[in-house]
């Protein structure tokens, strides 16, 4: 019996849970799109409706229909026509590549626009606030709040008008004919793209619902949180196969009920209460894209008509003459040794801070290079790993008292170890589901792990000394810049080597074409399961650098995983298999928000120096905020994602390719000598020689 | 019987209640070079398939080389000796001719590996590239080893697909449709370097094809799927005056 | 002079940087059957998806019924009266038998009675009743091809584009679908039948076109093809299937 009341307090939970795994569901159906930006669009509409509501004072249902049924449609149909309409014969991971810029980017734009000060309280979507108020006025067993009562109703609404869509009507025949193959459906004389933006639209409103219902279950409002619950509810998505609305709806009311039930009945202060109950659902997650039946083997229907797309342009059929390469090197050799320089004489402690920063960055980066890069496998986790890499530094050095380097070895070691023990299960997992599965363990080490005093050291975080190696006393920022120059060397010289060795060589196969690979007797889990421990091992000598750089082992401060989300954005945009793409965007990471800083602040400095200017030109300068640096380069590395689906290999490296292209050329056009006539049209159409 | 090189037997695959094979048994010989054909849609990519260990049949033993591989997967059945090519062409994308040939005998001779990698760069030997070279050479690929295999033509292409194959230094050699997409001229090479495969070799071939006139040049022994269902079986010129094998396949309507 | 059902007026065609139709004229009268005829790769495929809308051509011009409908989206032709059945696996593999249908029958006519249409279709192909409830990823090639034509031809299109009706198909089938094509014509839909097998395409057609590498050569009643046949659709890689 009391397990019975255990559960009833878990429906609404559950209900929230099922509303966002169903609005995700919608999506996935209607648009082939796994929308991690769904939360992004989800705070856009809570924001909105906070502003009219508690700021202007709008009455109830005319805040909720801006909000909810036009802003957020707005959204959806702006997300079709300008991005989503021409991904629509791309891959599943430029999708979700695509929509993990979208959630970096959207939410800083939203707080670009409406100020990004600290929203508390968020006004719920429901009259009164309580049931007793309202119902059995008192001696009532069971109390909902208002959040609760216009989640429930909502939700059952939802599902109940999903269900219809999809069953009954002609709208939900079409999208789902469309998300198929939108050339298919038009020969059945179906208007596709009225349909596309419709299904925008709609999964957008839905987004939109959730954001506002879901807001007053924070103290304040902000996008972390409703990304984090947006993972949570992933478990009733997975469970319900991606298109099952019931099922969702059904997986989202249970994990909430279980969630319920394990608080009530297990101890109250036992560390596995602690930790499980937030984690449940990441957990659940996790078990989930591992054993539940059927996911591994749902393909990716491809569109029968995709021929008529012209075929990609066949890869640039240049061989770079040696001189390039030795060009090359000596350029990068030369660019770095002044940039080294420069950081030496000229920069200030608080740039020379950022570089260093920002280099250590790029060892970690590195580690997405083997792992996504090489591997194929667009791993999330990357930042739990760096972490583990820190924490087990700081431990080993705080337990045993040996040299900061050879704790440095041991992170590297146990994230490593770590890292094999992930891969076992995780490398069988096709491409989105190997990206949740990497998503909800970090998820699972956030909300598990690093309360546990054994892992972080609990509360305060430990702390690393700076090491002495040899005569270098590294406390010094430039000698430790010298130390860490030579560690991210060596990093790049290894990975390098990897990747034009014989375990670059096998991932390379196995990313392009899994059959072939196969067909030649290369073991693909193997040589997946090496790349991604070889990647953690790297994640953690990065994760301990960083340790030692801050003089901490700071979950807080150095590896949150959606910090760990932008770092894959950025080198993902960058280039996932160039060094260059690697040091480029680490250093970016710390150094473009600085500048861009210095860059806001310089109106303000300047009306503060020229007191009598005139007035107009004061409030136009006074308008630029510094405050604003952060939110403008987490925009511009989420729309540098967004650019991916066009150019998979990175924007660092399809620039590079063009520019020495156009240098060879010109070369050769200067020394008169005909290279080969150009090679044909390729395979051609409809036989395209690699599955993606 | 215990010559056989490759033995099926009773291979039976259902798909959502369609019988797609339907007890198929089939041998090859060491050395043999046998085709399989059939209208589409009777079942040839499937058998190849279970064959390859890319699906599990339903039913029904597949014996290569005196022991059963039932349990093996793809990759490990093509380090038993199995090689193929595809239907669908699949090239490794951003690799040269040579590399998609060094990828596979480094796959088979398993040199190289991670400290390799580290340590010295795992350059190729002179004997890789040697053995290398004997397969372009064979397959008249020789100028094109320095190209993206991506950016050949899409006979060139399968020809290195058969030469990728070859590096496995395979026992059984099972090719999907050659001949798809390909005009006259580049059938005929294909033909060609099929029979000089087979005459300096010696390496036993399933061959799958549509083209009647090429398995006619090639193939010792046909077997004929239609249905699902093994239709006929026996030397080539037997099976390609077989009435029933007219009708079903050639489309003779008398 | 009534209006064409089709008219192709000197079309070029390109997928990307490779042109594949160069300076196209082609009409098909109501009613009339055409059989489009080449080698492989010859571009009939790409006729037929010019055609329906699918392929919007770099030049020339596209009458369906006399309203010019170059460039718009596919689905203007569909509802001007243009059926293609394309190459290859052309249902929604994802969707019932049933809801194939229904797509197309409820796009098609808002007011029509589905229940009619479906009963019809199954009265065309029995085969597709029996398998009403499932996936269409699931049916064999066969039934597939019987799928989208059902698709179309209960709808009676003015025009009725079939690309490579008998690929793939056991001769007896093949035998069927032109049997219900036959069908179709007689009740006044125009065909524009592109087709590998000959002896199929010129027993059903009033007049030929010959296409060879993206040109049309010729044009006219199957009785003045004549030698031609062996010598204009061989070369090149047609199958040897067509002999």
């Amino acid at each position: 019996m009391q397990l019975l009341e255990y559960a009833i307090r878990g429906v609404p939970t559950g209900c929230v849970f099922a509303l966002l795994a169903v609005g995700l569901v919608l999506t996935y159906k209607t648009s082939g799109v796994f929308n991690l930006a769904f939360a992004g669009q989800a705070y856009v509409s809570a924001i909105v409706y906070y502003e009219l509501r508690k700021e202007l004072e709008w009455p109830l249902v005319a805040a909720g229909v801006v909000s909810i049924l036009i802003v957020a449609p707005l959204i959806g149909l702006l997300l079709e026509r300008v991005l989503f309409r021409y991904l629509r014969s791309a891959g599943s991971m430029a999708k979700l590549v695509t929509s993990l810029g979208l959630l970096i980017a959207i939410p800083e734009i939203a707080k670009l626009v409406f100020g990004s000060e600290t929203r508390k309280n968020p006004p719920p979507l429901w009259w009164v606030r309580r049931t007793d108020e309202w119902l059995w006025p008192e001696g009532a067993t069971f109390v909902l709040d208002a959040g609760q009562i216009a989640t429930m109703a909502s939700t059952l609404i939802v599902v109940v008008g999903l269900v219809v869509l999809f069953r009954f009507t002609n709208l939900g025949l079409r999208m789902r004919a469309v998300v198929e193959s939108p050339r298919l459906a038009e020969l059945s004389g179906v208007d596709s793209e009225r349909v596309s933006m419709a299904a925008w639209m709609l999964s957008s409103v839905l987004a939109g619902l959730a954001g506002v219902l879901v807001a007053p279950l924070f103290a304040s409002l902000n996008p972390f949180d409703l990304f984090t619950l947006l993972v949570a509810a992933l478990a009733a998505t997975v469970f319900g196969g991606l298109t099952s609305i019931p099922l969702t709806f059904l997986g989202g009311i249970l994990l909430g009920v279980l969630q319920a039930v394990l608080a009530g009945t297990l101890p109250t202060d036992s560390v596995l209460t602690n930790g499980l109950r937030p984690s449940l659902p990441f957990v659940v997650l996790f078990l989930l894209l591992l054993f539940r039946p059927g996911l591994r083997s749902t393909r990716e229907l491809a569109d029968p008509l995709a021929t008529v797309d012209a075929p990609p342009p066949p890869p640039v059929v240049r061989a770079r003459p040696p001189w390039v390469a030795t060009g090359a090197r000596a350029f990068g050799t030369v660019a770095a040794l002044i940039a080294f320089l420069v950081s030496w004489f000229v920069l200030d402690q608080y740039w020379l801070g950022l570089a260093i920063s920002g280099l250590i960055l790029s060892v970690t980066m590195m580690s997405l290079i083997v792992v996504v890069g090489m591997g194929g496998m667009l791993s999330l986790c990357q930042a739990a790993l760096a972490a583990i890499g820190a924490f087990a530094l700081a431990q080993v050095v705080q337990a045993t008292g040996v040299p900061v380097v050879v704790g440095l070895v041991a992170g590297v070691l146990i994230a490593a170890a770590v890292g094999a023990l992930l891969a076992v299960p995780v490398v069988r997992l096709d491409g989105v589901y190997l990206a949740l599965a990497t998503l909800a363990f970090a998820l699972m080490f956030q909300s598990i792990f690093v309360p546990l005093s054994w892992v972080s050291g609990g509360a305060v975080p430990i702390s690393v000394p700076r090491p002495v190696v040899g005569p270098l006393d590294l406390s010094d920022d430039r000698y430790f810049l010298v130390f860490v120059i030579v560690c991210a060397t060596a990093t790049a010289l290894v990975v390098i080597r990897l990747r034009e060795g014989t375990t670059g060589r096998f991932l390379q196969a196995l990313q392009t074409s899994d059959v072939a690979a196969a067909s030649i007797g290369i073991n693909g889990p193997r040589a997946r399961v090496v790349a991604f421990t070889i990647a953690a091992g790297i994640a953690g000598f990065g994760g301990g650098l960083t340790a030692i750089d801050l003089g901490q082992a700071s979950y807080e401060a150095s590896f949150p995983y959606l910090i760990g989300l932008v770092w894959v954005a950025l080198l993902v945009s960058a280039g996932a298999r160039s060094i260059q793409a690697a040091v480029m965007s680490g250093l970016f990471f710390f150094l473009f928000p600085a500048l861009l800083d210095k860059l806001f602040a310089l109106p303000g400095n300047w009306v503060e120096s020229n007191p009598d200017a005139p007035s107009w030109v004061a409030s136009i300068a006074n308008a630029v905020q510094p405050t604003w640096a952060q939110s403008v380069a987490f925009i511009l590395f989420g729309i540098g994602a967004i650019t991916y689906a066009k150019h998979p290999e990175g924007s660092i490296e399809a620039q590079t390719t063009a520019s020495i292209n156009a240098l060879v050329r010109r070369v050769e056009a200067r020394n008169g000598d005909r290279e080969q006539a150009p090679v044909g049209a390729g395979v051609g159409p409809g036989a395209g020689g690699s599955t993606p | 019987m215990s010559d056989a090189l490759l033995s099926a037997s009773g291979v039976t695959k259902r798909y959502a209640g369609i019988v797609a094979l339907q007890a198929v048994s089939l041998e090859v010989r060491a050395g043999e070079f046998a085709a399989v054909i059939g209208p589409n849609g009777a079942g040839k990519s499937t058998l190849f398939d279970c064959l390859t260990g890319v699906q599990r049949p339903d039913r029904g033993q597949v014996v290569f080389d005196g022991r059963p591989v039932d349990s093996l997967k793809p990759a490990a059945r093509a380090r038993a000796g199995m090689a193929r090519t595809f239907q669908r062409i699949e090239l490794f994308g951003g690799m040269t001719v040579l590399d998609h040939l060094l990828v596979a005998d480094r796959a088979r001779t398993r040199r190289g590996g991670l400290l390799a990698d580290v340590l010295t760069g795992s350059h190729p030997s002179p004997e890789e590239l040697a053995r290398c070279a004997a397969v372009l050479e064979l397959l008249g690929l020789e100028q094109w080893a320095d190209r993206p295999a991506e950016s050949l033509t899409l006979g060139k292409g399968r020809l290195v697909e058969l030469a990728r194959a070859l590096m496995c230094e395979p026992k059984l050699l099972f090719l999907d449709e050659p001949s798809s997409g390909l005009d006259r001229h580049e059938t005929d090479e294909m033909g060609n370097a099929l029979q000089r495969v087979q005459h300096e070799r010696g390496i036993a071939v399933l061959l799958i094809e549509h083209d009647v006139p090429l398995v006619e040049r090639l193939a010792e022994r046909i077997s004929v799927l239609d249905y699902g269902e093994l239709i006929a079986s026996g030397p080539t010129e037997e099976v390609l005056s077989d009435q029933k094998v007219r009708i079903a396949y050639l489309g003779a309507t008398t | 002079m009534t209006a064409a059902a089709l008219e192709l007026d000197h079309v070029d065609a390109a997928y990307g940087p490779f042109r594949a139709l160069f300076d196209v004229s082609l009409r098909v009268d109501p009613g009339e059957a055409v059989a489009l005829v080449g080698a492989h790769g010859a571009g009939k495929s790409t006729i037929a998806r010019v055609a329906s809308g699918l392929l919007p051509p770099t030049s020339g011009t596209i009458h369906v019924d006399g309203t010019d409908l170059t460039g718009r989206a596919p689905f203007h032709y569909a509802r001007a009266g243009i059926a293609h059945a394309p190459e290859g696996r052309s249902t929604f593999a994802s969707l019932t038998v049933t809801e194939n249908l229904e797509l197309a029958f409820r796009a098609a006519r808002p007011k029509r009675d589905v229940a009619a249409d479906m009963k019809e279709a199954f009265r065309l192909f029995p085969k597709l009743g029996e398998r009403h409830d499932q996936l269409a990823g699931t049916l064999s090639g066969g039934e597939q091809r019987m799928l989208a034509l059902a698709r179309v031809l209960v709808l009676r299109p003015r025009l009725l584009v079939a690309d490579e009706l008998s690929l793939g198909l056991a001769p007896i089938v093949t035998a069927e679908v032109y049997r219900v094509l036959g069908q179709v014509r007689d009740t006044g839909t125009a065909l524009l039948v592109v087709e590998q097998h000959l002896d199929h395409a010129l027993a059903i057609a009033d007049r030929v076109v010959v296409l060879q590498q993206g040109e049309v050569t010729f044009d006219g009643p199957p009785d003045r093809l004549g030698d031609l046949s062996s010598t204009v659709l061989l070369p090149d890689g047609s199958p040897s299937r067509a002999t």
